[in-house]
């Protein structure tokens, strides 16, 4: 029996339970968004991701319900929610500044979107009290917004988004406002109350440290255009374009030509690191073609000696960070090009058993695995 | 030594307007309230202490509770000034909320349109009005014609009598104190976070009910600021009576000038005055109160 919840289970979540198609939206000539179609599933965490002004806030702000599509479509469950008024749909929404209301006590807020529910009081009371205890705020229900913590305020927020159970929970930033520590605990927390909930999240946030850990998918958007879909792995991994490579994480390029396609392997020339170097290839890649190569700083490894490998080049020490858990160095290459370089520091460092600083000669090398091989 | 000292310049700029206050406003009103426990009589000034056997005249005073022409008097400016206030408020309060909500631009010109009428005297407008309601004007003769056309053959009238009367008086303070209910609403409604209606949207309540929930009760504060700068003035108000409104029906204003004036009963007019400004001083209070409240409520968000 199990086995069958569980298949059932999974056939629902693949069918897209959202479905942005086509969607544009402009603001007089400024198109904020740009053709973006998009399929989530059910009961997952789908992260829009970008810097200000791609796009990410207007697209949720067109799932709430707060802004009209100039064109396309959105539907959610099956239904077509593109005129649908953000009163009548089934999705909530936790703002960025929370938005709670001042007047209200914590209780109060919480049960504001009840009220138009058709439930008993004693059923509303009910729901209040297990939303607080959900977010861990039993004490606090009589308190106002302006007695609370800022984290708290937050939880708040949560509870009353999720209070109507909606299909569909929109959050804007929900960590900008929160400080490092208490952030690193409440991206768990949430997690955590997504999967006892299971309701569908979408998470609009610019810190792409937040958009990997929250997320199983995401979308990176830039210029109101969707530039990639995939999980956190996938688009850091394989990222499709420079664009995407380089929004995400840290990471060198260098521009050259394919030499020669041997069966996986190809070989490229790339003037601004002095020389040939190996790579696997990817499909469609012949002699003579214009490639970028991009490879992250972490999968490069940094030696005294040469490694007596392929791929492997020499430069100097520029310039040297440590950063505790480990040290990033910056390595010119003869040609020029300064190339970043991670070194997770494995064991304790002191001042002088460093493998390198600064003016010291050290060998670069990496696997053909690691670099990314982008054609445009 | 320096003739420019920070802390002797801050302490003279705080004390500045003290002074001006203790100089126009405590003393004189000292004078008033020293005068009230007088005895008019023909002398020049026209009062003198100790004229019974106690020092302090208490007479004043009694007499504002004997004569039904203070009550009456004072129950008039109070059922005028609420009646102004609360039409203020139903008119000021979507003209403040639609201010909020139009382009930037447009804001700035409808706000100079409200301010727009303090650029003409105000007793030019009140003679306008004036103008507008004697029984021989066009616009009683369109509101005759009108009214006229709605009411069977029995009820018609030659011309509706707007002249001196309550009615008058309420319609022209509704129109000289309507900035001082828009403005301070503006001001209120204006700092309130959008996104607080939006929130209220997205847990399924329709604009009204966003309203009702929201928006007014987080703009009672400019409510009550609006309402006091209305309701005070209006409560003492002399010209507006004076040319349009029932002289038979004289609101404390209009008393307390004729107690000066005409009767040169100058103690009697000092009572009423003080009387006056107990009411005044009243809501007043409240308005400080409420407004404390707020600021401190403000001061404890981050």
């Amino acid at each position: 029996m199990t086995e069958t919840a569980t298949s059932q289970k999974t056939a629902a979540s693949s069918a897209p339970f959202i479905r942005i198609e086509n969607v544009s939206k402009s603001f007089g000539s400024f198109k904020a968004v740009d053709s973006v179609s998009l399929a989530i599933k059910k009961g997952e965490i789908f992260a829009l991701l970008g810097g200000s002004g791609c796009g990410k806030t207007t697209l949720l702000r067109m799932l709430a319900g707060f802004e009209t599509p100039t064109t396309g479509k959105i539907f959610i469950d099956g239904q077509d929610m593109t005129n649908i008024p953000a009163y009548e749909r089934p999705v909530n929404m936790m703002f960025q500044s929370y938005a709670l209301f001042p007047h209200m006590s914590v209780e109060k807020n919480i049960a504001y979107g009840l009220k138009h529910e058709k439930m008993t009081d004693a059923q509303r009371k009910d729901r209040v009290r297990e939303m607080l205890d959900l977010v861990q705020l039993s004490q606090f229900g009589h308190r106002k917004p302006h007695q609370i913590s800022g984290g708290q305020r937050q939880r708040v927020a949560l509870a009353r988004a999720l209070a109507r159970a909606p299909k569909l929970l929109l959050l804007d930033e929900p960590l900008a406002a929160l400080d490092k520590k208490l952030r690193e605990h409440t991206q768990f927390e949430l997690m955590n109350i997504q999967h006892k909930t299971g309701v569908t999240f979408v998470v609009v946030t610019h810190d792409q440290e937040e958009a990997m850990i929250l997320s199983d998918r995401m979308a990176v958007m830039d210029k109101g255009q969707v530039k990639q879909v995939g999980a956190p792995t996938e688009v850091y991994e394989y990222p499709n374009s420079k664009f995407v490579a380089g929004f995400i994480g840290s990471i060198n390029f260098a521009e050259g030509k394919v030499a020669a396609v041997n069966g996986d392997m190809a070989e490229i020339d790339l003037p601004s690191m002095g020389g040939r170097f190996t790579a696997c290839s990817i499909p469609g890649l012949e002699a003579g073609k214009d490639i970028t190569l991009a490879i992250r700083p972490e999968k490069i490894a940094i030696s005294r000696e040469n490694p007596g490998t392929k791929n492997a080049v020499q430069g100097v020490v520029n310039d040297l960070g440590y950063l505790g858990k480990d040290s990033l160095y910056k390595v010119q290459l003869p040609s020029g090009m300064i190339v970043s370089v991670n070194l997770v520091n494995a064991r304790r460092v002191g001042e002088y058993d460093r493998l390198a600083v600064w003016e010291d000669k050290v060998w670069l090398s990496f696997e053909p695995g690691s670099p990314i091989l982008l054609t445009n | 030594m320096r003739w420019f000292n920070i802390r002797g310049w801050s302490d003279v700029t705080i004390a500045t307007p003290y002074l001006w206050l203790v100089i126009f406003f405590l003393i004189p009103f000292l004078i008033v309230v020293a005068m009230s426990f007088a005895t008019r009589t023909t002398t020049s000034p026209p009062f003198s202490f100790g004229v019974t056997d106690n020092y302090l005249d208490f007479r004043n005073y009694a007499r504002l509770f004997q004569d039904d022409l203070y009550i009456r008097a004072f129950l008039t400016s109070i059922k005028n000034a609420a009646m102004a206030t609360f039409v203020c408020l139903l008119v000021g309060y979507p003209m403040a909320l639609g201010l909020t909500r139009v382009s930037k631009s447009a804001r700035n010109i409808l706000l100079m349109l409200v301010i727009l009428p303090f650029w003409t005297s105000f007793l030019l407008r009140v003679y306008a009005w004036i103008g507008l309601m004697g029984t021989n004007s066009w616009f009683n003769k369109l509101l005759t014609s009108a009214y006229n056309t709605l009411v069977p053959q029995a009820w018609e009238l030659n011309s509706i009598h707007l002249m001196n009367t309550n009615f008058a008086v309420v319609l022209v303070t509704v129109y000289s104190y309507l900035p001082f209910m828009i403005l301070p609403l503006y001001a209120n409604l204006e700092k309130l976070d959008m996104t607080l209606n939006e929130a209220a949207m997205d847990l399924g309540s329709r604009p009204f009910r966003v309203f009702l929930d929201v928006t007014l009760p987080l703009s009672v504060p400019g409510i009550i600021a609006g309402g006091l700068l209305v309701f005070i003035p209006a409560c003492g108000e002399l010209v507006i009576p004076g040319l349009v409104g029932n002289p038979s029906n004289p609101m404390i204003g209009r008393v307390i000038s004729d107690e000066f004036a005409s009767a040169r009963d100058w103690p009697m007019a000092s009572a009423v005055a003080v009387a006056l400004l107990i009411l005044m001083v009243g809501p007043m209070m409240l308005y400080t109160y409420y407004d404390a409240k707020a600021q401190e409520k403000k001061a404890m968000e981050p």
